[in-house]
């Protein structure tokens, strides 16, 4: 039983990916307006919503848990109006572990595709519009192509830092088995229980997973590199 | 229509960029190559991208007939039917060179469309191009070539060009002239050509507006303004009169072409152009000399009977001197103060011009 994973364990496991493949979608569609308003505008407050995006990096997952649960919660500002919308309540549910995921990871999808716009610059785009493409025609056809190498790169890094969080969903998820019991939830289960061959094994697919993953990335924005030059 | 009169651009721009300032009002003619001449920082490149919509500044613009700016409306650039060239050739470098030439012409609604692709594959010299898949294996000259044809699909009603030969080499820049020149003498399209460099704007222009400090300071036919010696134009280095001339008889035995032109005619080293087509050539001020007398015994092949039309003393040892050849030709020589006072040149003065060398453009 010791060095075994259980039907709980491969729960947790096919909910990590779960929630890790939901948030890095939910990413892509947030981050990338963002990524491109951050990288184009000229507003003087977007110091401050830069800084904003880039917070979670720097604050403790914990904090980040703490006020979401505040947030989420009855008496909170989203709390009341889930409610009020009769879709029950966030936290300790999945759907509130993917809004805490998304805020968690959002500076890793935003910063890549940000650097990646700002890398193409302005002038495919004007060649664009010179050529008859209008503004949505140039995202599609000329800005997100261009700006590839930053999408996989914040994909990658989107998903992998949400397969690794666990501090967010200790404060807002708790432990529920199938709904919110995650891979390094599950892992620290097994470690107070003293099952540390579980743990092990665990622990050591996430650290071989870790390695792939950032294998990949090296390589494969070596190659996109290229594309971008 | 607006009730201005077709084939002509007419354009005011008010715009502060920083410390720039650009302020231009001019109009000018929508056919053949109109150059926008002046030294870097003169607002050309701004003032062009005025033009295409993608610097938004407060005037109006006409083109065509067509309201492209006023005070109601501004065209985004991609609803103006223009072409327009980059300095760098700007390919799209995640679109084959074939995808790069299809981009513009697949947006462009199909009564709109003029050329097919493969005429203006042809025509620029990119049929063992077309088929490469990144463009950034092309030479500097043959990406640009690429541009101007991927700006041509368009089908535009003007082509605008900013120093489309700036960024190339010598080599590539002597690769890709004769295409340019090609596209002036057999396509209908205008052409508003940015430049700096005076060798280019004689080869390509036929209209000039010369720009300097965000301002237009002269704008008028080609001939005319290379030879205004009020404008700084006729004070530089190369500064020179512009000749259209009429291939006329060779001499095989001396390899010697006739030019013929309403003031006379010049010999130069043979031509390849048949009989009878029109050529331009460059007649530089410091290749021209003045002599009150016929010089007999000279080794000048080429002597016209001049008339002093102005003379500018710009420095102690540098003088322009704008000469009437025939009725509707000019010249412009370089002399020196001395020669000024020595000779007792005077307006009005019949002379002889001495024309040292004659630069064929095309």
């Amino acid at each position: 039983m010791e060095n075994t994973l259980d039907p709980a364990d491969l729960q947790a496991v096919w909910l990590t990916l779960k929630l890790a493949s939901v948030t890095t979608l939910f990413l892509l569609f947030i981050a990338t307006p963002l990524a491109w308003w951050l990288a184009h505008s000229r507003k003087w407050y977007k110091g401050a919503v830069a800084a904003l995006v880039a917070l979670p990096l720097v604050l403790p997952p914990s904090v980040l848990g703490f006020y979401l649960l505040l947030l989420m919660g009855p008496h909170g500002l989203v709390g009341s109006l889930t409610s009020a919308l009769h879709l029950g309540r966030l936290p300790f549910s999945f759907a509130g572990l993917v809004v805490g995921s998304v805020l968690f990871s959002l500076p890793f999808a935003v910063q890549p595709i940000q650097n990646a716009f700002e890398a193409t610059g302005k002038r495919p785009l004007e060649v664009a519009s010179t050529l008859r493409a209008g503004s949505w025609d140039r995202f599609f056809s000329v800005a997100l192509p261009l700006a590839r190498p930053g999408f996989i790169t914040a994909i990658i890094l989107a998903f992998a830092h949400t397969v690794g969080e666990f501090g967010v969903v200790l404060m807002l998820g708790g432990n529920i088995p199938g709904e919110t019991r995650v891979l390094s939830v599950d892992i620290y289960n097994h470690v107070e229980a003293m099952e540390y061959g579980t743990a092990q094994l665990l622990a050591g697919g996430m650290v071989l997973f870790s390695f792939v993953v950032l294998l990949t990335l090296y390589f494969t924005s070596g190659k996109l590199l290229k594309v971008s030059r | 229509m607006s009730g201005q009169p077709q084939n002509e651009i007419h354009a005011h721009f008010v715009l502060q960029l920083g410390e720039f300032a650009l302020d231009v009002s001019f109009s000018a003619p929508a056919v053949g190559v109109t150059a926008l001449f002046g030294p870097s920082g003169s607002g050309k490149t701004t003032l062009l991208r005025c033009i295409a919509g993608l610097e938004h500044a407060a005037g109006m613009l006409h083109v065509n007939g067509e309201v492209w700016q006023d005070d109601k409306q501004n065209l985004p650039t991609h609803k103006r039917q223009l072409g327009y060239v980059f300095q760098e050739a700007s390919l799209f470098p995640h679109l084959s060179v074939r995808a790069n030439l299809e981009y513009g012409l697949s947006r462009t609604p199909t009564v709109e469309r003029k050329v097919k692709l493969e005429q203006v594959v042809e025509w620029m010299g990119l049929c063992h191009l077309i088929d490469r898949g990144d463009p950034a294996s092309l030479s500097g000259g043959e990406r640009q070539r690429v541009a101007v044809s991927r700006a041509l699909l368009t089908s535009p009603r003007i082509l605008l060009m900013d120093e489309p030969l700036s960024a190339l080499d010598t080599a590539s820049k002597q690769e890709i002239l004769p295409y340019l020149e090609k596209l002036h003498r057999e396509l209908n399209i205008p052409v508003l050509y940015v430049s700096h460099s005076l060798d280019e704007v004689a080869r390509l222009a036929d209209h000039l507006v010369a720009m300097e400090n965000g301002r237009v300071i002269a704008n008028g036919p080609l001939r005319e303004i290379l030879t205004r010696l009020d404008l700084p134009l006729a004070n530089f280095d190369d500064a020179g009169a512009v000749i259209e001339a009429e291939v006329g008889q060779q001499d095989p035995a001396y390899n010697l072409t006739q030019l013929n032109f309403s003031g006379g005619s010049l010999w130069i080293g043979q031509v390849k152009q048949p009989l009878g087509d029109r050529v331009r050539v460059r007649v530089l001020a410091r290749d021209v000399s003045i002599a009150t007398q016929f010089p007999h015994g000279s080794s000048i092949t080429n002597i016209l009977p001049a008339c002093i039309a102005g003379i500018r003393c710009e420095s102690s040892d540098k003088v322009n001197v704008l000469l009437n050849v025939g009725e509707s030709q000019v010249l412009l020589s370089r002399i020196t103060h001395r020669s000024l006072d020595l000779l007792n040149l005077t307006v009005g003065l019949k002379v002889f011009a001495q024309v040292k060398s004659v630069a064929l453009m095309a």
